[in-house]
């Protein structure tokens, strides 16, 4: 019988080892998987490479990883937030290292190295700095950047449902980058506020379908607060 | 549009702004509104003209903000303020909601900015004494992949600089993608030419536009 549910947190996060690249859900605090995170902390690995949206927020989650010399780098769209103190201390100390990508480009780069594809050409950053160090192509008579996949070893991710399979459902707004994460990494756990029977999640609704998952943990926390 | 004196002259306000963008918008367009000052633009599209608002959190259909006591803690704008969904509104994820907006699906989208070019580059996302660390987001997605890009800016900056340029001077955000330009003085499109005024705020007149204007202004063929 396949059941990729876990029973504890030390279980969901066994086996991160130091210096992974670890694809964090969420944009601001919804869809964001707050348990898992403060799971990683609790777990210890170090010398992390974090791929988010965001940079954290406070002094909580993301921010505490940070505030705890846990990352190395961080790839992200958008490092501000309403209190990104701690990001932003660690970045002009250099403490942190830093790898900002456009919010479409970072979504693209981790669904194509869920789909095996290793670069691709986009027209978002020709012409700035972002293209600095890539190759530009002429194709059919426009310029495009070409951007490498970013594949993760673990991804967290947070889904509304669940079964033992894997499959998982999201709810609202809390979707956004959550499904590509589950598809780029080789390692992929799940906080759901629902577990389901199998079966009980109508296979049309299923945005994640469970290939993409390895560990459900249930964390029926309720609702999103704060950003 | 005479040289005459500009006593009578009413720039727009941000809510006058925001209504003059929403006036060019038809029925039928799917558009992306920027942070900031974009954003009033919704205010100002009435609901029975049907104009679809995307949010680049997966968001497409966007409603206004909800009343306080109904607020649901799951749906928030690329702002990460509370929104609402319209009725034929849908979610999906990341990777296909910017699909949406790199695949070129997206007929319009508003950004501010902070110097638009006579040649139509737009730089958005950072300043040159800036300190902080650079935040992008979505606005160069926005920007190359949209249909048409329109900017919605103050004229000139708080101490009278110039933001219509001949070159921008700060990062770029896109190269040769702003289309039109409305600022509390003027509207104006990005032609081969350079920028030409096609709209005046109530009482403005072209050669007061210019003299706040770095880049040379035509006026629009009649």
């Amino acid at each position: 019988m396949i059941d990729k549910t876990v029973r504890s947190m030390a279980e969901a996060m066994e086996g991160i080892k130091d210096g992974a690249t670890v694809l964090v859900g969420g944009f601001g605090a919804v869809g964001q998987p707050n348990a898992l995170i403060d799971g990683l902390i609790e777990q210890g690995a170090k010398d992390l490479v974090i791929a988010a949206n965001n940079a954290g927020v406070g002094h909580v989650g993301l921010a505490r990883l940070m505030e705890l010399g846990r990352v190395r780098k961080i790839i992200c769209s958008f490092p501000r937030s309403s209190d990104p103190v701690v990001f932003e201390t660690l970045y002009r100390a250099g403490k942190i290292e830093l790898e900002i990508v456009p919010q479409g480009t970072l979504a693209e780069r981790m669904h194509a190295a869920g789909a095996g594809i290793p670069l691709f050409f986009t027209a978002t950053g020709v012409g700035t700095k972002m293209a600095l160090g890539k190759e530009v192509r002429d194709i059919d008579g426009r310029q495009y950047v070409g951007e490498k996949s970013l594949p993760g070893d673990v991804a967290l991710v947070e889904a509304w449902e669940a079964d033992r399979w894997g499959n998982l459902t999201y709810r609202e707004s809390g979707r956004n980058f959550n499904p590509v994460m589950a598809m780029a990494a080789k390692l992929t756990i799940v906080q759901a506020q629902h577990l389901r029977d199998l079966g009980a999640i109508d296979p049309d609704h299923v945005h994640t379908p469970g290939i993409f998952v390895n560990r459900v943990l249930h964390v029926p926390y309720g609702d999103p607060t704060g950003f | 549009m005479s040289a005459t004196a500009t006593t009578a002259a009413k720039p727009y306000t941000r809510t006058e702004m925001a209504a003059r963008v929403a006036r060019d918008i038809p029925e039928g367009w799917y558009v992306n509104l920027g942070i900031g000052i974009p954003t009033a633009v919704a205010d100002h599209v009435p609901m029975e003209r049907e104009v679809v608002f995307h949010s680049e959190n997966g968001v497409l259909g966007m409603g206004p903000a909800p009343a306080k006591d109904a607020i649901d803690p799951w749906l928030i704008n690329a702002g990460k303020q509370y929104v609402t969904l319209r009725a034929g509104g849908s979610f999906c994820h990341h990777a296909d909601s910017f699909a949406m907006i790199r695949g070129g699906h997206l007929d319009l989208c508003v950004l501010g900015a902070f110097q638009v070019a006579e040649s139509g580059d737009i730089a958005n996302w950072a300043t040159s004494e800036n300190d902080t660390a650079p935040a992008v987001g979505g606005a160069m997605d926005l920007a190359a992949g949209a249909k048409r890009l329109w900017v919605m800016m103050e004229h000139t900056t708080k101490d009278g600089t110039p933001k219509l340029v001949r070159r921008c001077s700060y990062p770029l955000t896109a190269v040769g993608a702003v289309k039109r330009v409305y600022t509390n003085l003027a509207v104006l499109d990005v032609t081969p030419r350079g920028f030409e005024v096609i709209d005046l705020a109530p009482g403005m007149d072209f050669d007061t536009v210019q003299a706040r204007t770095e880049a040379k202004l035509f006026l629009t063929r009649q």
